[in-house]
Formats: C-alpha cells, sequence, structure tokens
C-alpha cells in the first residue's frame, strides 16, 4: 500500500506545544539548579526520582514498540508512532545521568569506603557496588538502549517511504533480541539506582517491581498522547473505540500486574520477618510515610483498578484521559515513594521541600520538545507500514 | 412432519464476510429473535447484531465479591476466632497471609460462576438441550460453515417471506428446525442421575485408596524400618519381653550424694545447713516452693492451700513447732517424706532442697515479726524509694 491510500494527511503540531515545553523547561531548569545550589543534597535525591520517572516512559515506550513488533500485533500500529516519538528522548539518558554521577557520594552510602569498612555484608557486595563498575554499568546500559532504540526506529522511519516489508521482519528479529536484554536491563537498573539506595537491602523482584511501573506508565503516557492527538485530528481518523478499550485493558493489566508484584515482595518481607530486610519496609511506616504508604495502595491500585473494570470507561475517551493523567502521577508517587525515605540517614532527616517538585518539569518540558521536534520532519502515523490497514481495520 | 412445531428457519453461509452482512441486514429489516452460530468467534459480530454490553460481568463481579468475603470471613472465623493458632508468630487475624487465598476464591468464584451462569442463561436449566442440537444445521456450523437463526415467535415472522430473505442474503441453504415434540429434561432421566451417582461413588472410592493406601506405599523404607529397638518397644531378646532395660541393681549415678538418714522417721541427729541464704538463693527457694510445696502448704506456708479439702490438707510450717526445728529436720522431712507426705528428694536436687528451707524460714520469719524487724523493712523500703 502506498503512503498515500491509507488516507492520512500529515498536520503540523501548533507551535505554542514548543512554547509550553519550553516554558516548562525554563522555569525547571532555573529553579533546578538554584535547588542545586541551596541544598544539593536533598536536590541530588529529587532529581533521582524524576530521572527514573524519566526513564520509565522513555524506556518503557520503546519496550511497547518493541512488544509490538515481537508479538506481530497490529491493533497498535496506527499509533506506535506515539511511542516512537515518546522513546526519542532515550538518547537524552546520557546527558541526564551527569549530575547524578557527580553526587554518587550523597545518593550512595556504598561509594563511601569507610562505611564499607564497617561491614561484612557491604565488603562482601563490593565487588558489585563500586563506582567504577556502577560508571561502565550506567552507561553500558543506556548506550545498549540507545542502540536498539536507533536501529529498530531507523527501520520504522525508512518503511514510510519505501514501504518495505522486509523492514518489518528485521524489527521483529531486532524485538526479539532485544526483549530479554530489556528484561535484563531493566532490572539492573532498579537495583543500581534504586535497591542501592539502601546498601545493604535487597529484594529479588525489586526488577519486576519497576517493570511493573514503567510498562504502566509508558501505556498512560501512549494514552493521553494518541487519544489528544486523535481529537485534534493529527492521527489517522479510522482510531476508533475499539483502539481505545484495548489500551484500557492494558491498563488495567498492568495495575493488577503491579498490585500482585508489590504485594508479592511485600507478604514474603513480611512472612519471612528478617531484620535485614523488614527495615525497608519501617522507613515506610514511619511517621508521615505511612500515610503515603496507605495512599499508594489506594492510588496505585485500588482506584485504577476499579475505575478500569467496567467497558465504559475503557472506551470513553474522557475517562481514559483522566485515568492516564492519573496512572502518570501516581507513578512518579510510587518512585518517590522507593526513593525519598532513602535520603533520611546520618545526619540528614526527610522533610517536605519545593525541590521535589522542580524537576518533573524538567523532564516532562524535555519531553514534550522532543515529541514536538520529532513530529516536525515524521509522519505520525507509520503509513508505509504492511500492518497499518489491519490496525485501521481493528475489531475487538 | 406437519404435526410439529416450527422452532426457527436456519441458513449457512460459506464464509465470515457473508455472515457479518447476514446478521446486519437481519438486525435491519426489524428482526429481534434471531442468533448466530459460527465456528469460531467472529470480530465485529456484537455491533452487526445490534447487540449491547453483555450482563454476565455483573454476575462475575457479583460473585467474585461474594467470594473474596466468603473466604475472608471464613479465614477469619477459623483462624482468629473460633480456633486460635499461633503461625510463624503471626496476629491471629494475619491479613496479608490471607491474601493470596482471597485472590484465588475471588478467581474461582467467579470463573465458575459466570461458566454457570451462562449455561443457565442459554440452556434455560435444567433443560440441557436446544432445539438446534443434533441438527445437520449444528453439525455444519461446527465445522466449516457460518449460521444464522431466525426464531419463528418473532414477531415479525413470515414463513415465506423469511425463505425468501435468507435466500437473498446469498444463504446456500435454509432448513426448519422443529422443536421437539415434547419437553425433556435430560437432566433428571433417571439414566443420567444413575451416572451421576456412581461418578460420585468412583469418586468416593478412589479419593479413599488414594489417601489411605496410595500414599502410605512405601518404596524405600530402610531407614524408616531398623533392627534397632527404640522406646516402648517390646524384644523377646530378654525373657520379660522388654526392649526397654533397667540399670543393674545397685547402680549409683555420678552426681548422686546418698543421704544417709533416708528412712528414719524421727531421726536422732540431721545435716546442718551448709547454705548462707542471699538473695539468689531465696528466690531459687521460692520458685522451688511455689512449684513442689505450695499446693499443698500454701503459697505463705498456711497450709491454707488451693487443693485445701480436696486432698490431704498440708499442715502449717509457720507455727512454733517448725520453728523450733533445726534446718536439717525440714530438710530430711522434704527428703524422706513424712506421714502423707511423699519424698521429694527425686524432684528437688539437695541444693534446692537447702533453698527451700531458707525459704521457709523467710516465711515464718515474715509472719512472725517483731518491731525490729518492721524498722528494718521500712528503712529498706524509704531508702528504695529515695533511690
Amino acid at each position: 500500500m502506498s503512503p498515500n491510500e491509507t488516507g492520512y494527511i500529515k498536520k503540523d503540531l501548533p507551535g505554542n506545544i514548543l512554547k509550553t515545553g519550553g516554558i516548562l523547561l525554563g522555569i525547571g531548569l532555573i529553579l533546578g539548579i538554584a535547588g542545586f545550589l541551596v541544598d544539593s543534597y536533598r536536590a541530588s535525591f529529587a532529581y533521582l526520582v524524576s530521572f527514573i520517572f524519566f526513564l520509565s516512559i522513555v524506556i518503557g515506550s520503546l519496550f511497547l514498540v518493541a512488544l509490538e513488533y515481537a508479538a506481530n500485533a497490529d491493533w497498535s500500529t496506527p499509533f506506535r508512532r506515539v511511542s516512537e516519538f515518546l522513546a526519542a528522548g532515550l538518547p537524552l539518558l546520557l546527558i541526564f545521568t551527569i549530575p547524578l554521577l557527580f553526587n554518587t557520594d550523597s545518593l550512595f552510602l556504598w561509594s563511601h569506603s569507610d562505611y564499607i569498612n564497617t561491614d561484612k555484608m557491604l565488603q562482601a557486595k563490593s565487588a558489585y557496588l563500586n563506582t567504577p563498575f556502577f560508571m561502565i554499568r550506567v552507561f553500558a546500559i543506556f548506550i545498549i538502549w540507545i542502540i536498539f532504540y536507533n536501529l529498530i526506529i531507523r527501520n520504522s522511519r525508512k518503511q514510510d517511504s519505501t514501504g518495505n516489508q522486509a523492514l518489518t521482519k528485521r524489527n521483529i528479529i531486532l524485538s526479539v533480541i532485544f526483549l530479554p536484554i530489556f528484561a535484563v536491563t531493566i532490572t539492573l537498573v532498579a537495583v543500581d539506582w534504586i535497591m542501592s539506595l539502601e546498601s545493604k537491602w535487597f529484594s529479588t523482584i525489586f526488577g519486576v517491581y519497576l517493570f511493573a511501573g514503567v510498562t504502566w506508565s509508558a501505556l498512560a503516557a501512549l494514552t493521553i498522547t494518541s487519544i489528544k492527538l486523535n481529537e485534534k485530528g493529527y492521527l489517522h481518523s479510522a482510531i476508533k473505540e475499539d483502539h481505545y478499550y484495548s489500551l484500557g485493558t492494558l491498563m488495567f493489566a498492568f495495575t493488577a500486574f503491579w498490585g500482585y508484584i508489590a504485594f508479592s515482595q511485600y507478604m514474603l518481607i513480611w512472612y519471612g520477618n528478617l531484620p535485614e530486610e523488614t527495615f525497608w519496609f519501617m522507613q515506610r511506616w514511619d511517621g508521615g510515610w505511612k500515610i503515603i504508604s496507605i495512599l499508594l495502595i489506594i492510588t496505585h491500585f485500588i482506584v485504577p483498578f476499579f475505575y478500569l473494570l467496567s467497558y465504559e470507561s475503557k472506551t470513553n475517551p474522557k475517562k481514559l484521559k483522566f485515568i492516564s493523567i492519573w496512572i502518570l502521577c501516581v507513578h512518579f508517587l510510587d518512585i518517590y515513594w522507593l526513593v525519598m525515605p532513602s535520603m533520611a540517614r546520618n545526619d540528614h532527616a526527610y522533610s517536605f521541600s519545593w525541590i521535589d517538585f522542580v524537576f518533573p518539569l524538567v523532564f516532562v518540558g524535555v519531553l514534550i520538545i522532543v515529541f514536538k521536534k520529532v513530529a516536525e520532519k515524521i509522519n505520525l502515523v507509520p503509513v508505509g507500514d504492511p500492518k497499518l490497514e489491519r490496525g485501521l481495520k481493528f475489531h475487538l | 412432519m406437519a404435526d410439529k412445531k416450527l422452532y426457527a428457519k436456519a441458513a449457512l453461509f460459506d464464509t465470515p464476510d457473508k455472515i457479518i452482512n447476514a446478521a446486519k441486514k437481519t438486525t435491519e429489516a426489524g428482526y429481534k429473535k434471531f442468533d448466530v452460530n459460527t465456528p469460531y468467534p467472529v470480530h465485529g459480530m456484537d455491533r452487526a447484531m445490534g447487540m449491547g454490553q453483555s450482563n454476565i460481568g455483573y454476575v462475575t463481579l457479583f460473585f467474585g465479591l461474594s467470594g473474596a468475603i466468603f473466604i475472608f470471613l471464613f479465614m477469619w472465623w477459623t483462624f482468629a476466632s473460633s480456633y486460635n493458632i499461633v503461625v510463624g508468630g503471626k496476629p491471629f487475624l494475619a491479613a496479608p497471609a490471607f491474601i493470596p487465598i482471597t485472590f484465588e476464591t475471588t478467581v474461582l468464584f467467579a470463573a465458575i460462576s459466570t461458566f454457570i451462569g451462562m449455561l443457565a442463561v442459554y440452556f434455560k436449566l435444567p433443560a440441557n438441550s436446544h432445539p438446534v442440537h443434533d441438527t445437520e444445521y449444528m453439525k455444519a456450523v461446527s465445522g466449516d460453515k457460518y449460521g444464522l437463526v431466525i426464531e419463528a415467535d418473532d414477531t415479525i415472522f413470515d414463513n415465506v417471506k423469511v425463505d425468501e430473505f435468507l435466500n437473498n442474503l446469498g444463504a446456500y441453504k435454509v432448513f426448519d428446525l422443529y422443536l421437539p415434540e415434547k419437553e425433556t429434561y435430560k437432566m433428571l432421566e433417571p439414566k443420567f442421575i444413575v451416572f451421576l451417582i456412581m461418578v460420585a461413588a468412583g469418586t468416593f472410592v478412589l479419593t479413599y485408596l488414594t489417601l489411605n493406601k496410595l500414599m502410605f506405599i512405601d518404596p524405600f523404607s530402610w531407614m524408616e524400618f531398623q533392627d534397632k529397638i527404640t522406646a516402648q518397644e517390646g524384644s523377646d531378646i530378654f525373657p520379660d519381653m522388654k526392649g526397654m532395660r533397667l540399670p543393674v541393681e545397685g547402680t549409683v549415678s555420678r552426681s548422686d550424694i546418698l543421704y544417709p538418714y533416708m528412712g528414719l522417721v524421727n531421726p536422732t541427729e540431721v545435716l546442718s545447713n551448709p547454705t548462707i541464704p542471699d538473695k539468689e538463693i531465696l528466690k531459687l527457694g521460692k520458685s522451688k516452693f511455689l512449684t513442689f510445696c505450695s499446693p499443698c502448704h500454701g503459697n505463705f506456708a498456711q497450709g491454707e492451700s488451693r487443693l485445701h479439702l480436696q486432698f490431704p490438707t498440708g499442715p502449717t510450717l509457720v507455727n512454733d513447732k517448725i520453728i523450733n526445728y533445726p534446718d536439717g529436720m525440714i530438710f530430711h522431712i522434704i527428703t524422706n517424706g513424712q506421714n502423707a507426705m511423699p519424698s521429694y528428694h527425686l524432684q528437688i536436687t539437695p541444693e534446692e532442697r537447702w533453698a527451700v528451707v531458707d525459704y521457709i524460714r523467710v516465711l515464718q520469719r515474715a509472719q512472725n515479726a517483731t518491731d525490729s524487724d518492721l524498722q528494718l523493712v521500712n528503712k529498706e523500703l524509704s531508702s528504695n524509694v529515695a533511690k
């Protein structure tokens, strides 16, 4: 099928999107630098929360693209480009990780050799948890992701003009290679960036926990962006209820999946009742964190679960938009809950601060600007993809 | 055939596109009572047939929640209410431990109720057959054809018009389906009930054999059954057929110190107390006294025990007679026994017996306290307060 047969007409996104993104980024950058100057210890933790949030969306979106190819799904083809554009921030991870690498001393106790010398357990772990190896892992993982991003996305874009079916086949092979690599790397990211904040804590399910949140938030980002674009007519007009329903169902599934994983982690630690594991939950049951923990159960599982249970809410664009924004906010809260209690140590204590809400502005701004910039050159619908026609005709 | 009542007219189609089109046209023509049979789910059929959302979801939701509530209350009742058992040091109502079972039961109730609910609605239980069953039409649509049925009690049903309508849609064959002459419920037939009973009996026998016989077949029993004699076991090696042997007569254990006055009712001389009472010794004496002596002599050695009138009443130990006994005499009575009191030399070691004697002396003095004793106590109490 040649591109003009699909009936898709490329329209440019309005320029004020760029302005919105620029304003968010600008305010965020100024306040963020101020935050680092005022309290760099505090700011590095707040930055880490937003960094993981950004990472969730970009790598989660690439995962969704790879998943579509590997499963040979056609229902999501009409808006696969949305995920591709959201993943376009991936190469920026290399830049955004720099402020964190300068602050490993504040973030990670295991980077202090005098602290490691106090404990046999930490000495045993130091073969893995040491600064040079940490740096190697961080860059190796990001570079692997960026390589796969470039390979998969390049094939997808080339198809727009050539319509060559062999490119789809090549992407299927790339995706099948990428998925197991993704499983391992996302686990390492979870261990390196979040779990190692508490050098002595360990939970083998932790990688899966982060994966559940990553996929959940990437789906929410895809849903909100696709619906917004589709309502304004930037996507193909054939995207209908059934596509929305499938997105809603996937978000519902990952709501239940997160609940399952989060509870599995909690129950084993609660039942085993070993002090070297339970302290992590005790920290999060201390003082005000107790409220956040309970709030997380309600907002991350109970509300979305019952909200997305009915057919109506999965097909109504308004309701889907609401729950997508809800999910993105709650995913942020989830990471906040994972990271922030760990900053209370030595002579530092946790207290609520304005710095926590500065860095999300930066990353949301970056996502918007990157999306707009990429959308200027590339079609919002993969017009050359052989699966597109089936995807547009998708019926449940 | 004429006396049979017409149930419906059924048409067969070749392709899924034709059946979708036929369903759409049938809806547009205004037929309400019609159904489509296909060998697999055809996408878009619900919409083509003008069907709304199925209500079966509410059955699932209701029974799912019922299952969750039922099993949670059941676990609360068994673990936390009816028969409290501490498991793993957790509270009786260990909610996190109940959640996996609650989850499984929710799924079980939801799935089974959905399945039975659908059977009940579509088959109109207890009927287990449908007029389209066992027809050539059914054979075709469970193979590779797509079928459409228009029921005869539809308000706009007309024998000739429906034939014509179906043929115009592109049906390659149209059937007349008749209602069975007599309504029979195969589920209530004796044959089926006997079959059910036989299945139940078979399940019972198999379960019994599995749980009581099969599970106790031991493929490797070398460890379990050895030639040694275990405790309480008989043996034919010895003439008295007992596996457990007594020590040789006259055997004395290494730690045993013989008491020289054993068996004497009124010994002329007794041992002297080797202990100097201090807090540790009195604590030991109190503990042993409360365990072995207080059941008869009472907690304060006054003879007013909790076994009063149910058992030979123990005499008071705080009267002048006992106060005037030498320590060794009390030790002798504990060791040897007196009147109804048995010997306690096996239960209480000699050191502990001396500690008991010291403690009895404390009780005696406490109950015959002099003014100087009280002053001492008051002084100690006020010094404690001052601290």
